[in-house]
């Protein structure tokens, strides 16, 4: 396996810190009414995942997921303000306060959006990959899957379909062991979910620490180049959500306690790459945050230039129904 | 008969528990409809009382939530299937539209489908585009099925124990925002009202307006406000889509002759479209102005909360569409 940079790894924690400000920020905006609604899933504890899979694809590849969109967004670069912005529904955000938390997209970032049906876009995954393939590109398609979204009949059709077809998928399960309430094993016939790889004849990259950035990213790597040659992959990252289902879920800190207290203790994503950074690479607090410090900079930035967004209006509510 | 006054959650909750203890051949199953304690908190308690045989937590597969929930039925159980919300139908209308409300037909006779589909309903809370469809009239279209929308927390107690009653299928929707809106709600369990009858929820003899679910409350604040002005409207919530209850809009027309159709859904191809087309087919004799519509704008739904309520009918709509009329 490759070594990784130092740079590189620093980048990742920069990543990571900034995800996490982002949604800490996020929810206290809600919880302030400035961000409204009923759904905002945040992605504070599957940080390693997005970050460690989106490295090891390039720009001119494709990414995809469900609602849980934020942090994917920010890794393939879509900048904080528009993100921000789209969460208060302002018109200057990536989908123009249209689309909200569930539904950011970034057509030049090849970020193709968030979707809150759950399954409902691995077909688009399947068929974007198709796309692909028939002009004749070696561009490969990211999809993210929630553990529950395992058992619609999306999944099935979908990772059957691209086997058949040899599609270029990476075919992630963020298994963070609950739907939004079920747990996996009461979900699941078979829980061990990337064993499902075997009924489709897909390639199965197996279970992989979804809280270790370095592994999700060796992972993906070696999914990435099977699938740029040959077809799909099923790789299974185990994680954990920090904050509950969404916004709504206000139970899950006394529900989940020592599970949780577990997963932040044990299983903390910037933890880890932290203690890799100062034991390995002899990098010190200091500098840690300093990138602290920076991310919280952007963030806020983000903040104020989303308060002083204007709201769209009768037109915007009209407007790209239909193209025109 | 004596009364309780709570919210419609707790009056569902209410029909399901009667039913539950009158028939053990009915049973609840749905996403985080047990442990969670139902989505919309529904189904609170049943686990508890009923245990996990009649009580079925069940993975985030709609098409066999929908599909088992039919031959089950066939079978001889009656079950009480939840879609969290009926966006999520969607992906079992190929159950609901081709074997339940087709499969008594096409054999027959042979078979019956005795279950009850539940769904909430609704937009008004930023839940976008995909989250935010009010499609009753969309599976009105189908026979086969009935299609019930109650108004008010009565009404949801009275039609969900007729609904899981009956011999046929139902789909039962459930106004999100009606949930915690609080109704007398009477304390027996045999109150159950009768399948495809209509209410007036407010006599009047110059408009009658013509409305089910959300579209109640809309109407009767647009009929107070109103009747200041000296306008007397009538309002007639409809509560079942199918069988639809024409009879009585047709008695109120011919005292009124004039009418205003209030809705929550999307305007082509409505219930709005439905009733206005068989008021002139069957009232020409008696009309004194065009039939007037509210409903949605002709619009996805949009995330931000200003232009989201600008799509939605409200009272003022209504009043104004009754002032076109008179
Ligand atoms: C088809 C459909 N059914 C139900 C829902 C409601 N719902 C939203 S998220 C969710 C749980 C999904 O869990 P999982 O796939 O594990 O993703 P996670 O939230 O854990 O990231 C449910 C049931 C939905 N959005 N779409």
């Amino acid at each position: 396996m490759a070594e990784i940079s130092k740079n590189t790894l620093l980048d990742w924690y920069r990543q990571m810190v900034l995800i996490r400000q982002f949604e800490t920020r996020c929810d206290e905006l809600y919880r302030d009414k400035k961000i409204t609604g009923v759904y905002l899933h945040l992605y504070s504890g599957h940080e390693a995942t997005g970050i460690g899979a989106l490295a090891a694809i390039e720009k001119r590849d494709h990414v995809i997921t469900a609602y849980r969109d934020h942090g994917l967004a920010l890794i393939r670069g879509v900048d904080a303000k528009p993100l921000m912005a789209e969460m208060m529904g302002k018109r200057t955000g990536v989908s123009g306060g249209k689309g909200g938390s569930m539904h950011l997209a970034s057509r030049k970032h090849n970020f193709w959006g968030g979707y809150a049906i759950v399954g409902g876009h691995l077909p688009l995954a399947a068929g974007i990959a198709q796309a692909c393939r028939y002009n004749n590109t070696d561009e490969v398609v990211i999809c993210f899957i929630g553990d529950g979204a395992t058992n619609n009949g999306y999944f099935h059709e979908s990772l059957n379909f691209s086997q058949i077809y040899k599609l270029p998928v990476i075919w992630i399960i963020e298994n963070n062991l609950v739907g939004m309430g079920t747990r996996i094993e009461d979900a699941s016939g078979q829980p061990i979910l990337h064993r499902r790889a075997d009924a489709y004849g897909i390639k199965d990259l197996e279970r992989v620490d979804g809280q270790n950035v370095v592994e999700v990213y060796n992972r993906v790597k070696e999914g990435v180049e099977y699938a740029r040659r040959e077809g799909p992959v099923l790789i299974e990252s185990m994680t954990y959500r920090y904050k509950g289902h969404g916004v709504s879920d206000r139970s899950y800190d006394k529900r989940l306690a020592d599970e949780l207290k577990d997963w932040v203790e044990n299983k903390e994503p910037i933890t880890i790459l932290a203690n890799l950074l100062k034991t390995e690479h002899g990098v010190d607090d200091h500098q840690l945050e300093a990138i602290v410090d920076q991310q919280l900079k952007i963030v806020e930035e983000s903040v104020e230039y989303a308060l002083n967004s204007p709201d769209p209006d009768a037109d915007d509510l009209v407007r790209n129904v239909y193209v025109e | 008969m004596a009364e309780k006054n709570i919210p419609m959650r707790e009056a569902l909750r209410q029909a399901l528990r009667e039913e539950m203890l009158r028939d053990d051949r009915v049973y609840v199953m749905g996403e985080e409809v047990g442990q969670w304690q139902g989505t919309h908190r529904v189904t609170q308690g049943l686990l508890e009382e009923f245990g996990a045989k009649r009580v079925i937590d069940t993975p985030i597969s709609e098409m066999v939530i929908g599909g088992a929930a039919v031959g089950a039925a066939m079978a001889g159980l009656r079950p009480v299937a939840e879609f969290m919300t009926i966006n999520f139908a969607f992906l079992a209308l190929d159950a609901m539209i081709n074997h339940a409300a087709k499969i008594h037909y096409m054999f027959n006779g042979q078979f019956k489908v005795p279950l009850v589909f539940r769904a909430a309903s609704g937009w008004g809370n930023q839940a976008t585009a995909t989250h935010s469809h009010t499609p009753e009239p969309i599976f009105a279209h189908f026979p086969g099925m009935y299609v019930a929308c109650p108004a008010t927390p009565r009404d949801a107690k009275g039609m969900l124990k007729a609904s899981i009653r009956d011999e046929n299928p139902v789909l039962f929707t459930e106004s999100i925002a009606l949930y915690s809106k609080p109704g007398p709600v009477p304390d027996s369990d045999e109150f159950v009202l009768p399948i495809g009858k209509s209410e007036i929820k407010r006599e009047g003899k110059h408009v009658t307006l013509v409305t089910y679910a959300r579209g109640v409350e809309w109407s009767l604040a647009a009929a107070q406000e109103l009747s200041k002005q000296g306008v007397e409207c009538e309002v007639i919530d409809m509560r079942w889509l199918r069988p639809l209850d024409m009879e009585a809009v047709f008695e109120s027309f011919k005292k009124t002759n004039r009418c205003v159709v209030v809705e929550e859904s999307l305007p082509l191809y409505s219930f709005g479209s439905e009733i206005a087309a068989q008021i002139q087919d069957q009232m020409f004799d008696y009309m004194d102005a065009p039939v007037k519509r509210v409903s949605a704008m002709d619009v996805p739904l949009p995330y931000a909360h200003d232009i989201e309520l600008m799509a939605l009918p409200n009272t003022q709509k209504v009043i104004d569409a009754v002032r076109e009329v008179i």
